[in-house]
């Protein structure tokens, strides 16, 4: 078990790496194909966004707290704050919803 | 080329990536050690990947003892984001720029740092992205070390409230973008509607969380592609422009 977890690194890093490394290295000049380039412009946006709802409801130790951090950072994300601020801002609105429901 | 002042900005460009990178790689600490990895395990895979979503989901599929194919597919999806950056950031280097340079290079494309590359005045030079990732990776990793060390020491509180540290990330990433266009906000919208009942349907609920978000990417990032391409213009898209040049 504790061997095959190297395995699973070594197999998600060489992945991710290789994602990064082939247009830095092969492609020097833009994408042609308008379907592709669309599709990868696309891409995280439905993925961010597939990996957060409903995930995020689970996350917390009650659904309504989770619900208060999600619209919390919704809101600033929306208003255009930066990562770290909404991602800080939303930890502390779950903990004051849970100080006061729980 | 003037690399020490190219380094010197990149690090100070990386310090408040670093900062955000400590806070969220410690939930991923504390997500690692109840899949049941060991600190090395996690603090390996943190130095080795730097990637919030792919590692995120990577230990789910772990936990699950899943094949790695299934590891490899879902980093491949998640991470399709940094093939798009890593074009834009090609473009962005001066012609001629020497190989090692771009296999080095390559190590640090992550949202952020790409972020901070792409927004630089004129053509990228390779020594300021080392230093925005030699300050910012060190965060990512100290942050994972102290999550899955302290983890438990931490009271309940406090680990429930830090559980949506990394999905209020992700909506700082995907919804300033989602305000400006009215196809991104629509695709996010129905991205998460899709995901929430594909969490419930009989068949698709069966999947693992990695099988649902691949499947949901390709059928509604394809979707997306084929009814609204876009504008046809030379050079790629920026994927965002979300500001964290602070």
């Amino acid at each position: 078990m504790q061997l095959k977890v190297y395995g699973y690194i070594l197999v998600m890093a060489g992945v991710t790496y290789l994602i990064r490394l082939l247009p830095l290295t092969l492609l020097q000049r833009p994408i042609k194909n308008r379907f592709v380039r669309s599709f990868l412009y696309y891409v995280p946006y439905v993925t961010l966004a597939v990996m957060t709802f409903p995930a995020i409801l689970d996350a917390t130790n009650s659904p309504l707290s989770a619900w208060i951090g999600f619209v919390t950072a919704a809101a600033l994300a929306l208003a255009g704050k930066g990562l770290f601020t909404v991602s800080i801002l939303a930890c502390a609105a779950v903990f004051l919803a849970e100080l006061v429901l729980l | 080329m003037n690399r020490q002042a190219d380094w010197r900005r990149g690090m100070r460009d990386g310090m408040p990536i670093c900062l955000g990178y400590i806070a969220v790689s410690f939930t991923f600490g504390l997500a690692a050690r109840v899949s049941g990895l060991a600190p090395l395990q996690a603090l390996a895979m943190s130095v080795t990947n730097l990637t919030s979503a792919g590692q995120f989901a990577a230990l789910g599929i772990i936990a699950a003892g899943g094949p790695y194919l299934e590891l490899a597919a879902a980093q491949l999806i998640i991470n399709l984001r940094y093939c798009l950056m890593s074009c834009a950031l090609a473009q962005k280097l001066p012609a001629g720029t020497r190989f090692a340079h771009r296999f080095f290079m390559a190590y640090g494309v992550t949202d952020e740092i790409f972020g901070v590359g792409v927004a630089c005045e004129g053509p990228l030079s390779p020594w300021y992205m080392y230093g925005a990732i030699s300050v910012a990776m060190p965060g990512w990793a100290l942050g994972t070390l102290i999550g899955v060390v302290c983890g438990s020491v931490l009271p309940a509180r406090m680990l429930s409230a830090l559980g949506v540290a990394l999905y209020g990330m992700f909506l700082a990433i995907i919804l300033p973008p989602a305000r400006k266009n009215r196809v991104l906000a629509g695709l996010v919208a129905l991205s998460m509607l899709a995901s929430l009942a594909a969490s419930k349907a009989p068949l698709l609920s069966q999947l693992s969380g990695g099988g649902r978000i691949i499947l949901l990417t390709l059928v509604l990032g394809g979707l997306a592609a084929w009814l609204f391409p876009l504008p046809d213009q030379p050079g790629p898209e920026q994927p965002k422009e979300d500001g964290h040049a602070a």
